[in-house]
């Protein structure tokens, strides 16, 4: 019975068997890098690695609709999937992780985690939490200005969500149907916080109510409904009836970051259950009540995601380090040339 | 050339910007159908309509973050802080945000916007309509921010903010709104973001000022002038970030003695920046102490009548600082 019901839910919502498979690898290969990123952690190659483990399921599935170069999105730091769905190359975020010279995201500037990428519509992500929400609002807003078919999606924890930014973002939205999506994956802990200390009601989607639109929960292990989901905000966003929000519910199965130990605030045993709700584990299982996988394709797959991984971690490695004497460059696009002291270069470094 | 007053000026710089440039919008509190409180927008939103004169919610913070997007996007936003007493709530989105993104893209994003925030006191503001709060951003590195005293250079710095790739913040002070009107150059006049301009030349010491300290300046000077036999030059700065310490330098160079001049407060102060940068490359021309004439370190502008002549810096002050400093 349930082959049967899992084959028609995905041929319910116009994707193909190939599709899911793509869904699937896309999912393995996000985890295979981020896996890849925690090793180069621990080789003292990368100083830092903040995880997206637990949250691929929601990321793939919620950014699969999205459309490259044409809409947008502004991430956060946990949005290796959602990234790589939206078209960056797994080299793009490795190179960033070891802060290469030629970067896309930020040339070595910033730390892991700070996705962003002009070629594909990702907007450079800071550390202030929140703060890309509104910048997701904007380039909504400046679409509804401007007549443009484009859907601004955006995601944050259910930390996040408690920022004011989010509440004038929200709100702002509301008041004029703007064609944006707001991701709040909850994944029950702001670091150490635990959900029933950091939201009241405990339910974040409840909140869109308030302003306006609606506020979906979807299990965010379940990549089809996470589609599901999206794709029926991102059709709302384009017929012009305005934002809506998701609420993932996902896992962190890692520690907040690799500067943190989850031990010293979560019970092991509850660490251990999470890996039940392992979107990847979840997901194949799934696929494999379908008919679509086999412990040989499988392997396949894992083993293609496996050389990628291999293959961009070396070129990324063998690109170059930033240089000092940039340093001091492309602090404004229009300087002015002996324009005093905002702009000058110290001595023996070219200016802007 | 017609006679404006600076409000009208600026006015007149959004509108011709928005008719030359389609993606030129405003956004702001009450900047629509009312014109914003001030009357700067007076006209747009008829013109423009709904969406390019953007009535928003109270949510400084919301008015800089979508403007940042809308920027990002491919827009040119002229965002408005009904004052700038109250763009705290807009602090991160313009100092963590706006401010670093070409920076922290290594170029790759640039935010080409316009924040315009009236501020300074001497309406009966209090603490909280009045101040003068330019030195937490000009101490940014990554924004510009421009303060024009002329109605002629609020026209021109306005219409090259709109069209610069970075950052602008634009301070009007409210008292210069319609202080007077001068000769404004019709069309397309652009004063570049940068250039500080000698409003008076003088031989005995050098005035450096911006906004609306440049009338009390200009006019101490005529008083130094008529009673005292002081030429003093009066340096308007214009810009604040980038500062034109070419013009600040040579001004120095010719009179010897330097007077800074605003009306915040003198501790960590916008002076002490030019202070410094005079003391550091003019030494050698020095024939007195830098000096700083500024705001009384007090939270804010009181209210009552007394209490805010008391505060307000103006031509008086400035004649007496501009006599010790010449004796010197």
């Amino acid at each position: 019975m349930a082959k049967t019901e899992t084959r028609q839910r995905h041929v319910e919502l116009g994707l193909s068997d190939d599709d899911v498979l793509a869904m699937y690898r896309q999912m393995l290969l996000a985890r295979a890098v981020d896996e890849r990123m925690w090793l180069m952690q621990r080789a003292g190659k990368i100083a830092f690695i903040i995880s997206g483990q637990g949250h691929e399921g929601a990321q793939v599935g919620i950014t699969w609709p999205m459309r490259r170069n044409q809409d947008w999105m502004a991430p956060y730091y946990r949005s290796i999937a959602s990234a790589l769905t939206f078209g960056m190359s797994v080299e793009d975020i490795i190179t960033a992780h070891l802060a290469k010279g030629d970067d896309v995201s930020s040339g070595g500037r910033q730390m892991p985690g700070h996705y962003g990428g002009a070629p594909y519509n990702i907007v450079s992500l800071s550390s202030p939490v929140g703060t890309q929400v509104l910048h997701a609002v904007g380039i909504a807003m400046a679409a509804w200005i401007r007549g443009d078919d484009v859907v601004a999606m955006t995601s944050y924890g259910e930390g996040t969500s408690n920022q004011g930014e989010i509440h004038e973002a929200m709100n702002f939205a509301g008041v004029h149907n703007l064609p944006v999506i707001f991701v709040c994956e909850n994944n029950g802990y702001a670091i150490s916080v635990p959900l029933e200390k950091q939201v009241a009601g405990g339910n974040v989607a409840a909140r869109a109510q308030g302003y306006g639109f609606p506020g979906v929960v979807v299990d965010g292990s379940d990549p089809l409904a996470c589609y599901a989901a999206a794709r029926e905000a991102h059709d709302r966003a384009r017929r012009g009836d305005g934002p809506t929000l998701i609420e993932a519910r996902v896992v962190r199965l890692t520690s907040h970051s690799s500067d943190d130990d989850q031990r010293r605030y979560r019970d092991p045993a509850e660490v251990e259950a999470l890996k039940e709700q392992d979107p990847l584990a979840r997901f194949s299982q799934q696929l494999r009540e379908m008919g679509l996988l086999a412990d040989e394709r499988d392997e396949q797959l894992r083993a293609e995601v496996k050389a990628e991984v291999n293959e961009a971690s070396k070129r990324a490695e063998a690109r170059p380090e930033p240089s000092v004497a940039e340093a001091h460059q492309r602090v404004y696009a229009n300087p002015i040339p002996g324009g005093g002291t905002a702009t000058t270069a110290p001595a023996g470094t070219e200016g802007h | 050339m017609a006679e404006l007053n600076i409000v009208e000026a600026i006015r007149l710089a959004m509108d011709e910007e928005m008719e030359r440039d389609e993606r030129v919008m405003v956004l702001g509190e009450d900047v629509g159908k009312k014109g914003g409180v001030f009357g700067a927008t007076d006209g747009l939103w008829a013109k423009y309509g709904d969406k390019r004169v953007l009535d928003t919610p109270l949510t400084e913070a919301m008015i800089a973050g979508a403007a940042a997007g809308a920027a990002i996007y491919g827009l040119r936003p002229i965002a408005e802080m009904q004052f700038a007493d109250f763009v705290y709530p807009a602090f991160n989105q313009i100092v963590s945000e706006i401010s670093r993104f070409h920076y922290r893209s290594n170029g790759t994003f640039s935010v080409p916007m316009v924040i315009r925030m009236p501020y300074g006191g001497g309406v009966h503001g209090a603490l909280y309509h009045s101040q003068s709060n330019e030195t937490y951003f000009t101490a940014t590195v990554g924004l510009k921010v421009v303060a024009p005293g002329t109605p002629a250079d609020a026209k021109g710095l306005l219409k090259s903010a709109v069209r610069d790739p970075d950052p602008v913040l634009f301070f009007e002070h409210k008292k210069t709104y319609r202080l007077f009107r001068a000769e404004v150059p019709d069309g397309d006049h652009l004063v570049p973001i940068g250039k500080a301009e000698v409003a008076r030349p003088g031989k005995h010491l050098s005035i450096f000022c911006y906004g609306y300290m440049r009338a009390c300046a200009l006019e101490a000077a005529e008083i130094l002038a008529r009673e005292d036999g002081i030429e003093a030059e009066v340096v308007d700065l214009r810009t604040l970030r980038p500062l034109d310490t070419e013009t600040v330098l040579g001004s120095v160079a010719r009179t010897a003695k330097a007077l800074v001049v605003h009306e915040a407060n003198r501790f960590g102060g916008f002076g002490a920046e030019v202070a410094a940068t005079i003391a550091e490359e003019a030494f050698e021309h020095l024939d007195g102490p830098v000096t700083r004439l500024a705001g009384p370190e007090v939270p804010g502008v009181p209210y009552h009548h007394d209490l805010e002549e008391w505060f307000m810096v103006g031509p008086a002050k400035i004649v007496d600082a501009a006599r010790r400093l010449a004796a010197y």
